[in-house]
C-alpha cells in the first residue's frame, strides 16, 4: 500500500513538472517590442583579464551619460567553454543582451535556436558593420544575416624563443623558416642540438576548434585564403590541404612535435622552441621568455600569407528586453575611441578597415604588434553543424597526421565527405 | 474516552494521499521530489527526445520536432565511433570491474585484522575518493606523460608511444587510475560487512585445521556476498558513466579515439554539436548496457 501512495506522489509530481516545462515557454524573449526598447541592460564579457578591465571603463563610462540606461557588465558564467555557457542560457532564457566573446563557429548553432538578433534587420546594422568592416564583413554572414558583429582579431603567427633559435645555430632575428623545407630544417635543427625537446607543440588534444592552431592557418596560408568550406562544400581535399597534411604530418612522424599535451606552457618551461599564437602572446610572455613572431609557413614561402583571424565577436541575444540600448551600447563600445581603448590594454586588433592608419601613434610605439596589423586574414566559415564538422575534421585529422593510423589522403577525402554531408543536411 | 470505527470522507482522502503517518510522508517528499525531478522527469524527456528530431531552442521559439522512430538509434548503432566507445567501456570494466572487487575485499579483510597502522592506512585508501578528481589528474599527468617520474624510473623499459598517448595502454591506464581513486569507498563498504561476519566460524575453520587463504575463501568470501553484488553493480554503474578522466587525462578521448567512452560522446553530441536526439539515444543504449549488465552480475554473485 505504501509503495503504492509513493508512487502515486511521484506521479503526481511527475505530472506537474511535465506541465510546467511544458508551459514554460516564452519566458525569455525579448518580444516584438524589445528591438527599439530603451532600459537597464546586461554584457557578458570574456574571462581575460585585460578584456574586463576594458569592458569596466566602458560601462562606466556609458553609464555617467546614461542612467536610465544603465549597463551591467559580468564575465561569461564559468563552464568547460563559453560556447557551452551560451548554449545553456540560450535554452533557458536566461541570456544576456550582449556577449563580447562570440566565435564564429557557433553562430550558426544559435541561430537555429532561435537565440540571436539579426543585426541586418536593424535600420543601420548592416551598414555600420559593413562601414566597419570592409568587404571582410560578408564572411560573418549566416543565412544572409549579420548576427555577429566582427570586433576584433587575434592574427596567428608562428611565435618562437630566440634564445632557443640562437642555442640550436638559427638567426632569431632572420630565421629564414619561410617555406616547409625551410621550416623542417629549422625545426630538426633545434631537436637535434638538444635546444630544446620539441621544434613546435600544438596542442595535439581532441577539441573540435584545435585545427584553428595547427592546419587552418597554414591552408589559409597555402591556399590564398580559402576557408575550409565555400559554396557548401569541403575545399581542402585538393594539393593545398595535402601539402598542408604533409607538412604536419612529418612534424609528428619525426619527432619534432609532441603527440601528447604539455603539463605546463611549454614556451616557458623551454621545452618547445615555437607556438602558433596571437598578439595576445606578447604580453603573456613579456616577463619570462623572448619571443619573435614569424608568418606561417607555405610551401613557397610566400612573404606575405593570409593566416587564421582567431576572431572574437559581440552578438545581440533575442532574450534581451531592450534591444534599442543594446544596439546603442554596441556601437558605443565598438566606436573609433573604444576601439583604440581595446588595443591599447589588450593588443588585439579591433576588426576595423582603416586599423594600421586610425591608430598609427599605438602602432609606431608598440612596433612588436605592427606586424600583427599588417597580417591578412580570414576566419571559420559560418556553416550549418559547424562544431560537428570541425570535429569531424579534427578526429580524422589526428588519425592520420598526429597518430599516422590512416593515411592523409583518407583523412581529406573521408573528412571532405563527411563535412560535405553535414553542411548540405 | 473512545476512538471512533468510522472515518470522514475528508479523512479518507488525507489518508488515502498521506497513509497512517502523514508525518512520514511528508519527511520522505523532499527526496521523492529530488528524484522525481533530478531522475524521473529527465529520464523520460530522454527517451521522448531519443524518438524525435529534437534540439535545443530559445523559449518560445516553436520549431516542428517531428517523431522520427528509431532513426536516431539506427543513426547511432551504425556509427563507428559510437561503437568503439561502448568497446572502449567494455575494455575499461572488464579490468576496473574485477580489480576493484578483489583489492578492496583484500584491503578490507587486513584492515578488519588489525595490521599495524590501520588507521592511517584506512585514511591514505579514502583520500583519493575525498579529492577531486582534477587535481588528482595533474599528478597522474606528471606521472605517466611522457618525460614524467613513471617512464624516468623505467628508462629504457618505458612504453614507446607513451601510457597516455598509446592506443592499446591508454583505456588500461585510466581504469587502473579510476580502480586507485575509488578503492577507498568500497573498502569502507568492505569494512562494514566484515563486521556481520561471526567471529565464531572463522574460529572454527581454524579449530578444523583451515589456514587464512582457507579461511578467507570459505568464510569470509560467502559472509560478505551481498556487499559483493553491490560493489559489482556500483563498480559497473559509476565505471560505464566514466567521463572526467577520459575528458582530461586523455584529452577528450585521445589518443585518436582510443579512450572516447559513451558519456563523452553525449556530451559532444548533445552539449557542444546541439544533437540532443542522438545524444539521448546513446544515454538510452548505455542505460539498457548497464542494466543487463547490473542484472548479469547480480545473477552470478546470487547465493545458490
Amino acid at each position: 500500500m505504501k509503495h503504492h501512495r509513493i508512487v502515486g506522489v511521484a506521479a503526481t509530481l511527475t505530472a506537474v513538472a511535465l506541465t510546467a516545462a511544458c508551459s514554460g515557454g516564452g519566458g525569455g524573449g525579448g518580444g516584438d517590442d524589445a528591438a527599439s526598447a530603451t532600459g537597464p541592460i546586461t554584457v557578458w564579457l570574456s574571462n581575460n583579464e585585460q578584456e574586463v578591465a576594458w569592458g569596466k571603463d566602458v560601462v562606466e563610462a556609458w553609464n555617467a551619460d546614461h542612467p536610465d540606461e544603465k549597463v551591467t557588465a559580468q564575465e561569461i558564467p564559468a563552464g568547460s567553454s563559453s560556447e557551452e555557457a551560451i548554449t545553456a542560457a540560450i535554452t533557458a532564457g536566461t541570456a544576456p543582451c550582449l556577449v563580447y566573446n562570440i566565435s564564429s563557429a557557433a553562430v550558426p548553432g544559435w541561430v537555429r535556436q532561435g537565440g540571436l538578433v539579426n543585426l541586418s534587420e536593424l535600420e543601420d546594422g548592416a551598414s555600420y558593420i559593413e562601414d566597419r568592416v570592409g568587404d571582410g564583413a560578408q564572411t560573418y554572414l549566416t543565412d544572409d544575416g549579420y548576427y555577429q558583429l566582427p570586433w576584433k582579431s587575434n592574427p596567428v603567427m608562428v611565435m618562437y624563443n630566440k634564445a632557443v633559435f640562437e642555442k640550436a645555430g638559427i638567426d632569431p632575428e632572420n630565421p629564414d623558416m619561410a617555406t616547409y623545407d625551410d621550416f623542417l630544417a629549422g625545426a630538426r635543427k633545434i631537436v637535434d642540438s638538444g635546444a630544446a625537446d620539441s621544434a613546435i607543440w600544438p596542442s595535439p588534444t581532441n577539441e573540435f576548434f584545435q585545427p584553428w592552431f595547427d592546419f587552418y592557418p597554414l591552408y589559409l596560408a597555402e591556399s590564398g585564403g580559402t576557408p575550409l568550406v565555400e559554396d557548401g562544400a569541403a575545399t581542402f581535399d585538393d594539393e593545398n590541404g595535402t601539402a598542408v597534411a604533409d607538412f604536419w604530418a612529418t612534424i609528428y612522424s619525426e619527432g619534432l612535435a609532441p603527440k601528447e599535451a604539455s603539463t605546463d606552457d611549454a614556451m616557458s618551461a623551454g621545452t618547445t622552441a615555437m607556438q602558433l599564437a596571437g598578439p595576445w602572446a606578447i604580453a603573456s610572455y613579456a616577463d619570462s621568455v623572448d619571443v619573435g613572431f614569424m608568418p606561417v609557413p607555405t610551401s613557397s614561402g610566400e612573404a606575405d600569407p593570409v593566416t587564421f583571424a582567431d576572431s572574437k565577436n559581440v552578438s545581440m541575444f533575442t532574450a534581451c528586453e531592450n534591444q534599442g540600448t543594446a544596439w546603442e551600447f554596441l556601437k558605443f563600445s565598438t566606436s573609433e575611441e573604444n576601439d583604440g581603448a581595446l588595443l591599447e590594454a589588450t593588443g588585439q586588433m579591433p576588426l576595423r578597415t582603416d586599423l594600421a592608419t586610425t591608430y598609427a601613434d599605438y602602432f609606431a610605439d608598440n612596433p612588436a604588434y605592427e606586424v600583427f596589423a599588417d597580417q591578412r586574414t580570414g576566419d571559420v566559415p559560418s556553416i550549418p553543424n559547424s562544431v560537428e564538422a570541425w570535429q569531424a575534421f579534427r578526429d580524422a585529422y589526428s588519425s592520420a597526421v598526429i597518430f599516422g593510423t590512416t593515411s592523409v589522403e583518407e583523412f581529406l577525402s573521408g573528412a571532405a565527405e563527411k563535412i560535405d554531408g553535414l553542411v548540405q543536411g | 474516552m473512545s476512538t471512533s470505527a468510522t472515518t470522514t470522507p475528508s479523512g479518507t482522502a488525507r489518508r488515502r494521499w498521506w497513509g497512517r503517518q502523514p508525518i512520514g510522508s511528508l519527511l520522505a517528499l523532499p527526496y521523492v521530489v529530488f528524484v522525481v525531478a533530478v531522475f524521473a522527469y529527465p529520464l523520460g524527456f530522454a527517451v521522448w527526445i531519443a524518438f524525435h528530431d529534437y534540439f535545443f531552442t530559445a523559449p518560445g521559439v516553436e520549431v516542428p520536432k517531428p517523431f522520427v522512430g528509431l532513426d536516431n538509434f539506427a543513426a547511432v548503432l551504425t556509427d563507428p565511433q559510437v561503437l568503439d566507445a561502448f568497446r572502449n567501456i567494455g575494455v575499461f570494466l572488464v579490468i576496473n570491474v574485477p580489480l576493484t572487487v578483489v583489492l578492496s575485499m583484500v584491503l578490507a579483510t587486513a584492515l578488519d585484522r588489525g595490521v599495524r597502522w590501520a588507521a592511517a592506512y584506512r585514511v591514505a585508501f579514502y583520500v583519493p575518493y575525498l579529492t577531486a578528481s582534477v587535481s588528482l589528474v595533474g599528478v597522474w599527468l606528471l606521472l605517466f606523460s611522457s618525460r614524467g617520474l613513471v617512464n624516468t624510473v623505467l628508462g629504457p623499459l618505458a612504453p614507446d608511444p607513451s601510457w597516455l598517448v598509446s592506443s592499446s595502454l591508454a583505456m588500461p591506464t585510466i581504469a587502473l587510475y579510476v580502480t586507485w581513486k575509488q578503492l577507498g569507498f568500497y573498502i569502507l563498504l568492505y569494512l562494514a560487512a566484515l563486521q556481520n561476519v561471526p567471529r565464531e566460524l572463522h574460529e572454527s575453520a581454524e579449530t578444523d585445521g583451515a589456514n587464512a587463504w582457507q579461511r578467507f575463501w570459505a568464510v569470509t568470501v560467502p559472509g560478505v556476498r551481498t556487499t559483493t553484488v553491490l560493489v559489482l553493480v556500483l563498480a559497473i554503474i559509476t565505471g560505464a558513466n566514466l567521463f572526467t578522466e577520459p575528458y582530461l587525462l586523455t584529452n577528450g578521448g585521445g589518443p585518436d579515439g582510443a579512450s572516447v567512452t559513451p558519456v563523452l560522446l553525449i556530451y559532444q553530441r548533445g552539449i557542444q554539436q546541439q544533437n540532443p536526439d542522438t545524444a539521448a539515444a546513446i544515454g538510452l543504449l548505455l542505460v539498457v548496457v548497464v542494466g543487463l549488465l547490473s542484472l548479469a552480475a547480480n545473477r552470478i554473485t546470487r547465493e545458490r
